[in-house]
């Protein structure tokens, strides 16, 4: 297939009014924000949604990057460009800004949206990978109102959030900045996605890793936290032992499948190889030395 | 649906269907051939045009939903007297064969030097990554870019 | 050497045909817009292999919008469900029977517009009963494996032919005798031309005058219209192909697809223009491929690295059907007996053994200069293969065995009559380029700080310009070409060809050739090509075969237009024509060269004051029959680094240096290299047609099949060596090809080349990280 079936078509001029349209229509209705997900999808039919509730008109509600007493949140609306440009991002949330170097290419970058990204549930998808690292939360609207959810709690499987169908995720907090973070992602090429990533986000203390998240993606049948690569690392000083036995741990507890990218062996292998990296690299830049953006 | 959209400076009015792709608007409705299509997924850049001044992919996009909004076209980055340099810049350093990448790269590096008026190398590389040549090598289409930063940012250069 | 007004051949003259693609004013196949135009998609099979009992069409037929539902049955009945193939095979345009691939075509839909034709897509309801496909190669001739084209008369096996050339015994005993011999195994894979525009056809047949039009994305619309007529049974001086912009071809629109057949069958029953253009997937997973060979190289050679024997061992995958180009029937592999390639080598032999398998068809395509690809990519690595046998550089070994240019013209033990080759010049430049000194000391240090880094070498002559026509033709049609140039009263000019660039660049190159003859800028010769009504008739441009072609015709042509001129000069001049001298547009007397006369106004003067006994005007045509193939050769080096921890691949450096004689455009022959370096090093590293056991294709979009970004390819290094060709009246070769030729083994010969002290000798295409990898971790090497 080539182009889309036929669907209805609704344009939100509120979020309160996506809500509305989510609920009058049920399950067939989608929401549509950059699309860079979905219309790909809806051309090989293989998404085929009755109804398609336009919310990228938006804007005023949901693009923004800011700064609030020390949290950061991310508006659904905001472009990956907008990540990978702002300075905030850059400087006190940095492995944001390396991920989204290596999202897609510049211009999917343009239209794509971090809501899309975080709500699509990609297992392959970077940013929720990053999100994980930064022990973030999201912001629903549903007809119940408005509730927060972990990240951790967000990615339950491939292509399925804890969110109820009605609700629309509206923004993406970081509830504050970790002392330093990293990314790293293996890919064939650009715009190919992960054959293995990890994010890093941590706290250095007495020359100490005091607190570590690591975040991984396409190793798995949805975004994994790796829980015992942390636990590895607390209270442990840096070095190359440490990110040894890290890697190792994180390589067990991805569940990576084999495809044209490469085999199990492999993928879990890339993960050890890039904890151990990307650890490093976080380490460096809480030190101040060293691997700038 | 009755969509109103701002083309090249001209407001087009048309009744389309919702999944209708902005390639196809412009390229059937409009008759306005020079953006292409050249893949399925997302990937090959040989249909970026600008939304409200921003490259992005027109394949990935619903005709509907640049309803009050404004696209450029390759037709409508130029004066239609004038090259711009970008144009001008494929012209001599030979950034083009068959020409049908080209408008896309086109539209994507002129935006690309008026965020970046001096990029590296490495830059101009990175900037252009979204938009697939299977002629060039790319190597010319770098150069291109480099002349164009060179030799003048959105001043018109003569044909 | 530039004229007072404008360019001549040499100059980097920048390109005429610019203008229109720059603007978006390209006129490409999907562009053009009839009146009553209809639109078209294609019902493709799910299935490799599978018996069709059943098309239900009554559903899509009802669809509001749909004009048309083309089955095999209906094609069946008048005798068009199958079409003769370039290969002298037959293909299906419609399965009626079977599906032998996944992806052939079953349906054509005919609809108001591209989207309503996808919807009736769906609606179509076709009875499949699945059989077991056949897939890889190396089980089509098992015992018991399914039969694909029973469609053919008493077939029972998925043999297609048995081919061999050069000396079986001489080589036999020289392997026998010799001192080393090495032997490799080796695959290259299927991969795809993948232009950036895909194929299509707009067919308007006319009711009223019976004349049926198509535009195509054709490399060669004369030969195609002849195929049309033969096929069709329409009358050929009523078919006019015309060509237009081609968004890029290498070989992917020299076949004759199901679609077009479709789209001229469809035109024809409803009487309005048919377009028919595929999506990226169709062109991925049905039309012609490239490769899938299956090698085996083999050197004998002295323990001080002469070498005594070549023989390679083919299998070869056609696919369904054997559709791919060939240049006549007694080169089922191409030319791949160039495989001796530029080194003296006294006893060669090769054989190849053809299959089917249930995978589209094709073969021939991609730059591949009719399989030259193959048989560089074999010599070239078991060249490495036995440097590494013998614990010698691989560059030595190459340097000893080279064919000397004192040898030139040198006639190969295969046969073929090189037209010139300084290898071990070009191997020099290359090497100078690189600092390969240099390098070799950066390798050791790299390998001492335990970074793995490799340098690789290719050195090769390869074949193009098909051809004489008592060697070489497609399907019967000997492979001359033409040119025909007309010179108006005002000394501009028009050339019409035969053949029809797809991005190389001849509205340029070509008037350069008319204006270094004939003195006229190239500025002022308007270049024709693709319209069948308008050209001469021509095999069109593929295996870099134009300029060796047709722009020898095109020399021809014009020196034939100046000897004209030269008689008006001398009526002009008052002087015998015997005294008349010719230089750079110019028409002197012998001695008096201020009594002279320009081309225009000899130009004017054919129109306005005829010499007695000649006719007016100035123009000509020739048809050229090349005495033989141009042999254009390279030598190109590769740095590589490879990451220990992921097993990715990053080409640092890549320096070619290519000989194509002399140079027309040398920023157009740049640009062509540029070109084939990235899609060689896709080839390396990235690109790939894979297939599942059930036949499922797995690369049928850009997500899956990978082509080289401007983040994946390096600056090239180009060196140039211009050895003029023997007998080209230009002194030219073909290039477009030999970057494609020379790029995929010498990136393979870096990689194994970094990876040796651990003990790897040979790694399979695509190098991709994940395989790496496996090489990495299976001889101990940890991150």
């Amino acid at each position: 297939m080539q182009v889309p079936a036929r669907f209805e078509y609704e344009v939100a001029g509120t979020v309160g009014e996506a809500v509305e349209l989510l609920e009058r229509y049920g399950e067939g209705a989608y929401l549509l924000a950059g699309g860079h997900s979905l219309i790909p999808m809806m051309k090989l039919r293989l998404a085929v949604p009755e109804v398609v509730i336009d919310i990228s008109g938006l804007d005023d509600e949901l693009r923004y990057i800011e700064e609030d007493d020390g949290a950061l949140r991310i508006g659904a609306l905001a472009r990956h460009r907008e990540l990978l440009e702002s300075p905030v991002v850059r400087e006190r949330y940095t492995l944001l800004a390396d991920a989204e170097a290596m999202i897609a290419d510049p211009l999917v970058r343009n239209m794509g949206t971090v809501g899309g990204a975080v709500a699509n549930a990609d297992p392959a998808e970077d940013l929720p990978a990053a999100f994980v690292a930064l022990d973030s939360e999201v912001v629903a609207r549903g007809p119940d109102g408005e509730r927060t959810v972990h990240i951790d709690d967000l990615h339950v499987g491939p292509y399925q959030t804890s969110l109820e169908h009605g609700e629309v995720l509206t923004e993406v907090r970081v509830p504050r900045a970790p002392q330093a973070s990293a990314y790293s992602k293996v890919k064939r090429r650009v715009g190919d996605y992960a054959s293995a990533a990890v994010g890093v986000a941590l706290n250095m203390s007495g020359g100490e890793i005091e607190d570590i998240r690591i975040g991984m993606c396409g190793v798995g049948s949805r975004t994994l936290r790796a829980r015992g690569a942390e636990e590895a690392l607390r209270g442990q000083s840096p070095g190359p032992e440490a990110y040894g036995r890290a890697g190792d741990v994180a390589a067990e507890e991805c569940d990576p499948i084999e495809d044209a990218k490469g085999t199990v062996p492999y993928k879990r292998d890339l993960v050890r190889v890039l904890v151990g990296r990307t650890v490093a690299t976080a380490v460096e830049r809480a030190a101040g030395q060293g691997v700038e953006r | 649906m009755k969509i109103a959209v701002n083309v090249n400076g001209e407001k087009h009015e048309a009744d389309v269907e919702a999944r209708l792709l902005l390639v196809h608007f412009v390229r059937e409705i409009l008759g306005l051939t020079g953006t292409h299509w050249g893949c399925d997924t997302s990937n090959c850049g040989a249909c970026t045009v600008f939304l409200d001044g921003e490259p992005v992919k027109s394949c990935t996009v619903f005709a509907v939903r640049a309803n009050s909004h404004e696209v450029t076209t390759i037709e409508g980055i130029w004066s239609g007297t004038e090259l711009t340099p970008v144009q001008e810049g494929f012209h001599v350093e030979h950034g083009l064969q068959c020409g049908f990448c080209t408008p896309g790269v086109i539209m994507t590096a002129t935006a690309f030097l008026e965020r970046n008026p001096d990029p590296t190398e490495e830059e101009i590389r990175e900037a252009i990554s979204g938009n697939l040549c299977r002629c060039t090598g790319y190597e010319n289409i770098v150069k291109a870019v480099q002349w164009a930063a060179k030799n003048g940012r959105t001043q018109e250069v003569g044909a | 050497m530039a004229m007072a007004e404008g360019h001549t051949l040499g100059d980097r003259m920048p390109r005429k045909e610019d203008g229109r693609f720059i603007r978006g004013r390209g006129h490409y196949v999907d562009d053009v817009r009839l009146p009553g135009m209809l639109h078209s998609a294609i019902l493709r099979s799910p299935f490799a292999h599978a018996r069709i009992n059943g098309v239900d069409v009554s559903a899509a037929l009802e669809l509001p919008g749909v004009h048309a539902v083309i089955t095999g049955k209906d094609l069946d009945e008048q005798g068009l469900a199958w079409m003769p193939t370039l290969a002298g095979d037959t293909q299906a345009v419609l399965a009626t029977d079977k599906v032998r691939f996944q992806g052939q075509e079953v349906a054509f839909v005919v609809a108001d517009d591209r989207y309503v034709a996808q919807d009736a897509l769906e609606l179509i309801e076709v009875d499949y009963e699945p059989l077991d496909p056949v897939v890889d190669s190396r089980k089509a001739l098992d015992e018991g494996a399914p039969v694909i084209r029973d469609d053919k008369e008493g077939k029972e096996d998925n043999f297609i032919f048995f081919w061999d050339a050069g000396d079986k015994e001489a080589t036999e005993k020289a392997f026998e005798e010799a001192e080393v011999t090495v032997r490799q195994e080796m695959f290259y894979p299927r991969i795809h031309p993948a232009p950036m525009e895909t194929c299509g056809a707009v067919a308007d047949y006319d009711v009223s005058t019976g004349e049926m039009t198509i535009y195509m994305t054709s490399q060669a619309p004369h030969a195609h219209r002849t195929l049309f007529a033969i096929v069709s049974g329409l009358p050929e001086h009523q078919i006019r192909i015309i060509s237009p912009d081609i968004g890029g071809g290498f070989g992917n629109k020299v076949p004759i697809y199901p679609g077009y057949v479709c789209a001229a069958v469809a035109s024809l029953v409803l009487g309005r223009p048919v377009k028919w253009m595929e999506s990226r997937s169709e062109n991925l997973m049905s039309t012609s491929f490239a490769r899938d060979y299956h090698m085996v190289g083999e050197i004998a050679a002295n323990k001080d690295g002469k070498i005594l024997g070549i023989r390679s061992t083919i299998l070869a995958n056609h696919g369904a059907f054997d559709a791919h180009a060939q240049p006549g029937e007694q080169y089922p592999t191409g030319f791949f007996p160039i495989f001796t390639s530029c080194y003296d080598v006294p006893a060669a032999y090769a054989e190849a053994t053809g299959v089917y398998t249930n995978r589209a068809p094709g073969g021939i395509a991609y730059r591949c200069s009719f399989r030259v690809t193959e048989a560089i990519y074999l010599t070239e690595r078991t060249m490495d293969v036995l440097a590494d046998e013998l614990g010698m550089d691989p560059v030595e070994l190459r340097r000893k065995n080279f064919v000397k240019k004192e040898q030139m013209p040198f006639v190969s033990v295969m046969g073929w009559e090189y037209d010139g080759g300084d290898y071990e010049g070009a191997l020099q430049e290359a090497l100078r380029i690189a600092g390969y000194e240099e390098l070799l000391e950066e390798q050791k240090k790299a390998r001492e700080e335990g970074r793995i880094m490799g340098i690789g070498v290719t050195t090769f002559t390869e074949i193009v310009g098909a051809g004489p026509g008592k060697k070489c033709h497609i399907a019967g049609i000997e492979m001359f070409d033409a040119a025909e140039l007309r010179v108006h009263p005002t000394g501009k000019a028009i050339l019409k060809l035969g053949v029809k660039s797809q991005g190389q660049g001849h509205e340029t190159t070509f008037a350069q050739i008319v204006a270094g003859e004939l003195g006229i800028p190239a500025e002022n010769v308007e270049v024709r090509e693709g319209d069948t009504d308008n050209t001469p008739f021509g095999l069109g441009t593929y295996g870099s075969r134009s300029t060796p072609v047709c722009g020898a015709a095109t020399a021809v042509v014009t020196r034939k237009v100046r000897e004209k001129a030269k008689k008006i000069a001398a009526h002009l001049l008052e002087a015998a024509e015997g005294d008349i001298e010719y230089e750079g547009g110019r028409f002197f007397v012998k001695g008096s060269p201020d009594r002279a006369k320009t081309m225009d106004e000899v130009a004017f003067a054919a129109y306005t004051n005829v010499p007695e006994g000649e006719e007016a005007g100035l123009e000509g045509v020739t048809y050229y029959d090349p005495p033989e193939m141009t042999y254009p050769f390279g030598a190109y080096l590769c740095v590589v680094e490879i990451d220990k921890g992921t097993g990715q691949v990053e080409v640092k450096r890549f320096i070619a240096v290519d000989d194509c004689g002399v140079r027309i455009n040398p920023t157009i022959v740049d640009g062509q290299v540029h070109g084939g370096l990235a899609q060689g090093i896709g080839t390396a590293l990235m690109e790939v047609i894979d297939f599942d056991e059930e036949g499922n294709h797995l690369n049928s979009s850009f997500m899956d099949y990978l082509i080289p970004t401007s983040m994946e390819v390096p600056k090239y290094e180009l060196g140039e060596f211009v050895t003029p060709s023997t007998h080209h009246p230009l002194g030219a070769r073909g290039v477009a090809e030999s970057p494609t030729v020379g790029s995929p083994s010498t990136v393979v010969n870096a990689v194994v080349d970094a990876l040796s002290p651990y003990g790897v000798r040979n790694i399979d295409m695509p190098l991709t990280p994940a395989r790496i990898w496996e090489l990495l971790r299976e001889h101990g090497v940890e991150a």
